[in-house]
């Protein structure tokens, strides 16, 4: 007995600590209990790993993450009790790599959703690899191990100790190798890495086991994946290469926006990237840069300061109904939206009932009406004059239009949506509810109903 | 027990009410003064028998730069708008008040935690505890778990590591942050009566010693009145400034 823990099998041991199953209290969820190697010999980082991991999970909520259950007094038995996650661990996938360019989709996705989760509580991982992530059966993916975890609420117990750049050689971004943590983009890095494994069944900087062989990331590109598997089709290796950028401000601003590209692959816009069959030269540049910049750490925003300067936005516009004064008011609203962000997404959906079949081909209806939609969506986007790596355009089909919206705003981890007002002269809105009103009762973000001018 | 944390209270009576009474409601037990109690603002006097008040009932009350200046009279160290308002602060002071100014220690020790209103590596010698070397420093003059000061304004904590350095770390206002006793912590509890951080809401902390967190709070008063106090009372206009923008 631990803790007033019943202590079972031995699940695993590793560098770290040894985890063990445990049973005596009932939270409704199977628990393993984490202990700490902190016997003589061991390193001191064992302790500080074991606190940050107590109070960045403590922290955390939501179910991107083990569930902390209790935690003994390190002065006299330290223990975590956590949530013992029913999961496969993604080193399943990862050893089986190369995947399918779908599956790494969606496995990337899981893990990028799971990893903006941490980002909105102002933690970032900092250990991102195939053997820290769990798949549960849903396909919900769960981070584990946070071991060397920051969170810009907690003082930072590693930053100063460990003079060596911490996490695992394979997976750490630039930054981390430079002593910096905290950023968020050190996790787009490191999944990046991943996507790269899955991918093409290999580590784009190989597993280096030296300070210069770390630093070479610094300045040299990893092979194109389509060098290596020329299956990969070229929008996943413009995701890899992005998440893969040495500079933090080339990658993705955030993971929600990774998410957002593995899901749809037909939206991402592709550059020089994607083409890529070889490694960029000139690299040094950026290594020049980085030594002119004193290399001093300096310390990244909190992760919620960088994730608002990327947030994703929805225009719903009702393409079915030709309202122009709509369109103009729903424009006006995004354009100041757009303006104040920096690194802003606008997705323009409009959601179109599910074709009839009448007669002929009903595959070749549907595909009419969604392109005669997507052509309406982009002319209301045009005047405002977005590069296409900004912008994208989704008809969804569906007989419940709020549903879709809310639907979809919870999938891509939307930030704001911006939705016409209905019509003044609609009967029963008052009884029957409306679709902005829906949508504004149910989207799990803001939601800005939009009037046009005079329009009541 | 909670201890409610006040440095750098300025003679800003309604900043200093404004935190007793976000503190009390948080559940503070007991206080702790550390230093600068006068100077720069208008009320000396309803400041000092409010802390007065609280050390009859047990507070730790520690003297600062200001405080010692308004006892002795001696500005050569300070700024000309410091040197002014003690100059303003002297001629105004009951003696009850400077009596009281005139018996406070410059450090105080409860327990574990030390008390200081700047480094505790050379209390009267007011250095500005604002970095990591500094901090190191007063954190190496003692054996206290827990090193509580102010005189910089700016709210900040720091802890020792193994190889006696001491990392930094910007407080998020109302963030219980753990400061479990198997390290050295030293806080720099911010500024009550005059923030100098860009925020002009009043600064305190509550340090939770069952527990062992530290909370560090911002208290919104009424700036605007406190502003126009110090101008009516014939201080430097920078002063009130400073109030103003809370830099």
């Amino acid at each position: 007995m631990v803790g007033g823990f019943r202590v079972g099998e031995r699940l695993h041991a590793g560098g770290m600590g040894v985890l063990y199953a445990v049973s005596g209290r009932d939270p409704g969820f199977p628990l393993l209990m984490k202990v700490p190697r902190l016997g003589p010999g061991e390193p001191g980082e064992a302790v500080l790993t074991y606190e940050m991991e107590q109070t960045v999970l403590g922290a955390l909520r939501g179910p991107h993450v083990p569930r902390l259950v209790a935690a003994g007094d390190v002065a006299e038995q330290p223990y975590l009790v956590m949530e013992r996650v029913e999961g496969r661990s993604l080193k399943e996938w990862s050893d089986r790599a190369p995947l399918p360019a779908a599956e790494v989709a969606r496995l990337g996705a899981a893990v990028a959703t799971a990893l903006h989760a941490l980002h909105e509580q102002e933690a970032v991982h900092l250990d991102l690899k195939p053997s820290n992530v769990l798949l549960r059966p849903t396909g919900q993916a769960v981070l584990i191990d946070l071991g060397l975890a920051a969170h810009a609420h907690y003082p930072d117990l590693l930053a100063e100790e460990l003079r060596r750049p911490i996490g695992s050689a394979p997976f750490i971004s630039p930054e981390q190798v430079l002593g910096i943590r905290g950023d968020p983009r050190s996790d787009v890095f490191a999944l990046g890495v991943i996507l790269y494994e899955l991918a093409t069944g290999q580590l784009p900087f190989g597993a280096p086991t030296s300070p210069a062989g770390l630093r070479k990331r610094l300045f040299r590109d990893p092979v194109p994946p389509r060098a290596l598997q020329p299956t990969v089709p070229p929008w996943l290796q413009e995701v890899v290469l992005r998440c893969l950028e040495p500079d933090a401000r080339a990658r993705y601003a955030s993971a929600a926006q990774v998410a957002f590209d593995l899901v749809h692959p037909d939206q991402v816009a592709l550059t020089e990237r994607a083409g890529r069959l070889r490694r960029r030269a000139g690299l040094r540049e950026l290594l020049r840069w980085l030594r002119a910049a004193g290399l001093e750490p300096t310390p990244p925003p909190r992760p919620t300061a960088q994730l608002s300067t990327a947030p994703i936005l929805l225009a719903a516009i009702a393409t079915s109904h030709g309202n122009e004064a709509q369109f103009e008011a729903l424009r006006e609203v995004v354009s100041r939206l757009l303006a104040q962000r920096g690194e802003t997404r606008l997705a323009c959906a409009t959601v179109v009932r599910p074709a009839p079949e009448l007669g002929g081909s009903a595959e070749e209806a549907a595909s009419e009406q969604r392109i005669k939609h997507l052509v309406l969506l982009r002319h209301w986007a045009g005047p405002l004059r977005l590069p296409p790596g900004r912008v994208s355009f989704h008809v969804l089909e569906a007989a419940d239009p709020a549903a879709a919206i809310v639907d979809y705003a919870r999938v891509n981890h939307v930030d704001h949506v911006v939705i016409g007002a209905p019509p003044p002269d609609l009967p029963f809105k008052g009884l029957l509810g409306t679709i902005p009103t829906k949508v504004a009762l149910e989207a799990p973000c803001t939601v800005s109903i939009v009037r046009p001018r005079g329009g009541r | 027990m909670k201890l409610a944390l006040l440095a750098d209270l300025h003679s800003n009576l309604a900043a200093v009410e404004a935190c007793l009474s976000h503190a009390e409601a948080h559940g503070a037990e007991a206080h702790a003064f550390l230093g600068d109690l006068v100077g720069y603002g208008p009320e000396p006097d309803e400041v000092l028998d409010l802390v007065a008040g609280h050390a009859a009932r047990g507070a730790l009350v520690v003297g600062g730069n200001h405080d010692a200046a308004v006892v002795d009279g001696r500005t050569e160290t300070m700024d000309r708008t410091a040197a002014a308002a003690v100059e303003w602060t002297r001629r105004r002071i009951s003696e009850r008040g400077r009596r009281f100014l005139a018996g406070l220690p410059l450090v105080a020790r409860r327990d574990d935690a030390l008390f200081v209103h700047a480094s505790a590596a050379h209390p009267r010698a007011w250095i500005y505890v604002s970095d990591q070397l500094r901090a190191a420093e007063s954190l190496a003059a003692s054996d206290a778990t827990w090193v509580f000061c102010g005189h910089v304004h700016v709210p900040a904590l720091y802890h020792a590591t193994t190889a006696r350095h001491a990392a930094h770390f910007a407080p998020v206002p109302g963030i219980a942050i753990p400061v479990a006793p198997r390290r050295r912590w030293l806080a720099v509890v911010g500024s009550a009566g005059q923030p100098r951080d860009g925020d002009p809401a009043a600064c305190y902390a509550l340090f939770d010693a069952a527990a062992a967190t530290l909370t560090f709070y911002r208290v919104p008063y009424d700036v605007r009145a406190a502003v126009a106090k110090v101008r009516a009372a014939g201080l430097p206009d920078r002063l009130a400034l400073r109030l103003e923008h809370g830099k």
